[in-house]
Parts: C-alpha cells; sequence; structure tokens
C-alpha cells in the first residue's frame, strides 16, 4: 500500500533514525511512505485558546498537501495521513477534528489561504502503530528473523499518542498497542506503571530538573519493572528519557543508564534491517551492548 | 451559617474572560481535586491545578503570579480523568495567554546557553517558544 506521509521538523535532524528505520520496515511490509510534497511545521503544540485560529493554518495547509496527492494520482484514494512522532500525531489530528466540526472557522483558514485549494475536512490523521495494527500483527511476526524473546521492553506511550480520548489512538488509560506490536516481534512486554507518564515535554527548555525528576521516576520504574530498554514514539519523549538521563545521573550517581530506542528501531533489529538504517549511534544512552549480549547485533 | 461571596465587576469579568478565551465552563468545577492528584508535575508547583481552578472561579487575578500555568505541560492527564469533563490544560492555556499577550514573555530566547541550543531538538524549542512566547 501507498500512503501519504508526513514526517515534522525533527525526523529530519535529530531523529533521522526513527525515520529511517521505520521507512524500511514498512518497506518490509509492503508499505510505501509517499512524503508530502511542500510539508511545513505543524507547530509541534495545538492552539488550545478557542480564538487563536491563526495557528490551525500550519496544520490544515499540510492536509490541503494530502488531497492535491490524490488529485495528482501519487497516491489513489488514499486521504489518510501518516505521522510518526506523537507531537505532530495530536497537533495534526486535533487541527483536523477542530476543522470538521467548527465549519466557521475552517471558512476563516480557507479564506486566509487564498492562493491554496480549499481543504474540505476529508483528510484523516493516523499514526504508524494504527496502520501496523489495521495490516495485521500476524504479517509483522512472519517478517521477524531474529527473535527478541530475551530482550525485556518497557513501552513508552507518553501523552500524545493517546490524550485526550477523541484524540488518543487506545486506551488513555490501560493502552495495549505496543504491547501487541512486542508480542508480534517475540519480544515480551514489560507492565509497568509509568508507561503513560508524561515525561514533562517542552519543560526541558526552561525547568530541565522538573523534567529530570520525572525522567527518573519513569526511568527507574521500567527498570524496577524489569525492563532491559525503553521504547518510545515520540521524539521529545526521547530526547527527555535519553539525552536527559546525563543530568539524571549527576542528581542520582547511583542511577544506572537504560537504553531507550524508537519502536521502529527494534522492529528494523527483528526484521534483521542494515546497520545504517536501525541507526543505533544516534541513540544518546549506547544500547550496542545490551544488543551484542542479546545476540541480536 | 453559609458563607455568600459576592464577586465585584473586575472579578466577574476575569472569570468572563478564561472562560471564554479556554471554551471551559469553570463554574461546573466541583473542587473534587481529581486533576490535582495525577498532576505529574504537582510538586513544583505553587499553587494546584485545582486551587488555580478555584481561583480562576472567584476571579482572583492572583493566580497571574502563579507558576502553575507555566508548568503544565498539556499532558491532558487531568483532562481524561476530570468528572466533570473540564480541561484544565485549556484552563492554564487562557491564562498563559492573557499574560502573553501583553508581549511578556516567559523565556528570554537570547539567554539560552549554547550549549543548550546545540543539543535540544527542535521539537522542544518550537513548542516551548510557542508556549512560553508571545
Amino acid at each position: 500500500m501507498k500512503i501519504p506521509y508526513y514526517p515534522g521538523c525533527t525526523l529530519k535532524s535529530t531523529a533521522k533514525h526513527f525515520e529511517n528505520s521505520a521507512i524500511a520496515s514498512a518497506k518490509a511490509l509492503d508499505i510505501e511512505f509517499i512524503e508530502l510534497p511542500k510539508w511545513n511545521c505543524c507547530g509541534v503544540v495545538t492552539p488550545l485558546a478557542e480564538d487563536d485560529i491563526m495557528h490551525h493554518v500550519a496544520p490544515v495547509r499540510n492536509m490541503i498537501r494530502v488531497l492535491e496527492m490524490n488529485k495528482a494520482g501519487t497516491v489513489s484514494n488514499e486521504k489518510r495521513l501518516l505521522t510518526l512522532c506523537s507531537m505532530c500525531f495530536n497537533t495534526l489530528k486535533r487541527s483536523s477534528l477542530r476543522v470538521k466540526e467548527k465549519i466557521d472557522d475552517l471558512d476563516i483558514l480557507n479564506d486566509f489561504m487564498y492562493k491554496e485549494e480549499d481543504y474540505d475536512g476529508s483528510v484523516e490523521i493516523v499514526h504508524f502503530l494504527e496502520i501496523l495494527k489495521e495490516n495485521g500483527f500476524d504479517k509483522i511476526n512472519k517478517k521477524v528473523k531474529k527473535s527478541l524473546k530475551d530482550l525485556k521492553v518497557a513501552p513508552y506511550y507518553g501523552c500524545m499518542l493517546l490524550r485526550p480520548k477523541d484524540i488518543g489512538l487506545d486506551d488513555p488509560e490501560r493502552p495495549t498497542i505496543f504491547e501487541e506490536l512486542l508480542s508480534a516481534l517475540n519480544a515480551p512486554p514489560v507492565d509497568w506503571r509509568a508507561k503513560n507518564k508524561c515525561c514533562g515535554s517542552f519543560l526541558t527548555l526552561e525547568n530541565k530538573e522538573t523534567v529530570a525528576k520525572l525522567g527518573h521516576d519513569i526511568l527507574t520504574n521500567a527498570q524496577k519493572s524489569g525492563a532491559d530498554m525503553i521504547i518510545t514514539s515520540c521524539p521529545l519523549c526521547a530526547f527527555n528519557l535519553d539525552n536527559r538521563q546525563k543530568i539524571i545521573k549527576k542528581i542520582h550517581p547511583e542511577f544506572e543508564t537504560i537504553p531507550v530506542l524508537y519502536f521502529t528501531q527494534l522492529m528494523a533489529i527483528a526484521f534483521g534491517l542494515d546497520k545504517e538504517l536501525i541507526g543505533l549511534d544516534k541513540n544518546f544512552i549506547n544500547p550496542i551492548p545490551l544488543l551484542e549480549s542479546k545476540g541480536l547485533l | 451559617m453559609p458563607k455568600t461571596i459576592v464577586l465585584d465587576k473586575k472579578s466577574v469579568n476575569f472569570l468572563k474572560k478564561i472562560t471564554e478565551l479556554s471554551g471551559e465552563i469553570i463554574t461546573l468545577c466541583d473542587q473534587c481535586g481529581t486533576c490535582s492528584g495525577g498532576c505529574p508535575v504537582i510538586e513544583d508547583m505553587d499553587i494546584t491545578p485545582s486551587q488555580l481552578m478555584r481561583m480562576v472561579l472567584i476571579g482572583d487575578q492572583t493566580v497571574l503570579q502563579s507558576k502553575t500555568m507555566w508548568l503544565c505541560a498539556t499532558c491532558n492527564t487531568c483532562t481524561v480523568r476530570c468528572p466533570r469533563g473540564l480541561d484544565v490544560s485549556k484552563v492554564a492555556e487562557a491564562l498563559r495567554q492573557t499574560t502573553l499577550r501583553q508581549s511578556i514573555d516567559k523565556v528570554k530566547i537570547d539567554e539560552i546557553p549554547k550549549e543548550e541550543l546545540a543539543e535540544l531538538p527542535q521539537i522542544a524549542l518550537v513548542a516551548a517558544f510557542r508556549k512560553l512566547t508571545s
């Protein structure tokens, strides 16, 4: 299948290994990402003030690109827009629903973007995890070349995949989609308390210590629950949980580091894909010794 | 004896403004404390999310001096748990906007250390600038 794909800014820089491993894993499952032409930043966070229509311009403009792709025949009758980054997923989906519910807002946006084709509200924002589920986790299981049975993985959902309820792709309190994926990869999922606890998000700029405190709680909870590593789908969570371990270690010298990977890196490992595509050298806490000890590299 | 709180015009207008800006019917808040109970950053706040709701409800503008609205990371934990269906993150945003729209920035971009800028992913910078600058 071919599906329009929105990368977002971070997947082209610090999270390039997320994009590479996702595209390669999808290809192994006959899913082809067709990147939007001329995409723009979604704004990362959704505008929450009622009168703030302006900040819906950026997300909606990307949705117009999907309509254009359908018109040009780049994709065939596929109005779903695939995202990898949890923040982009949440922000784009919230805007897509807002303009669907508030037609007056859509009129204002279309008037403002008078040089663009009118947006009709027909694009649906989806996350790669949803497409994997729809495609069938059994198909993933058939592609597994390296069994992850000795690797205990704690799936970290964070906030943006799950909340608010009308946006989330799973139950906000008891999600299971990551566990289903891990089971398909033959990796025993770790059940743990902090899987949907906030990592502190953008507070990482002004309130590093708050983020380190949250990170310490999340990471040690994973470790106490028996995890060897954590997986995520958000480049901001990845930064706060992976790179910020440097600060955590300073505050808590007894803290032992734990690798944080994108879920697609783990898929690529299980599928036996090329090292270059997995990009394990891009992760802050080096996951290579752990993976070697489990015979996975 | 029941106590009556009489709101002056200024307080009523403040409540009205935040209600409009957030789109939340703040008077529905029962003060049950569920939002405060689940808030991941409550330890670093000076007033709890439920206190923030109460202060807005009685039109107390000193709520704008509190740290709490700036520490709300919009994780929406309280949003999915509120028994009254209220979204406290939208109220926090309305309070932030009330300050930011007077061209008062919470973060000074030129004061961010260069080594931090080199390390932080765009996603963190764009999100923080959207939330903390005018």
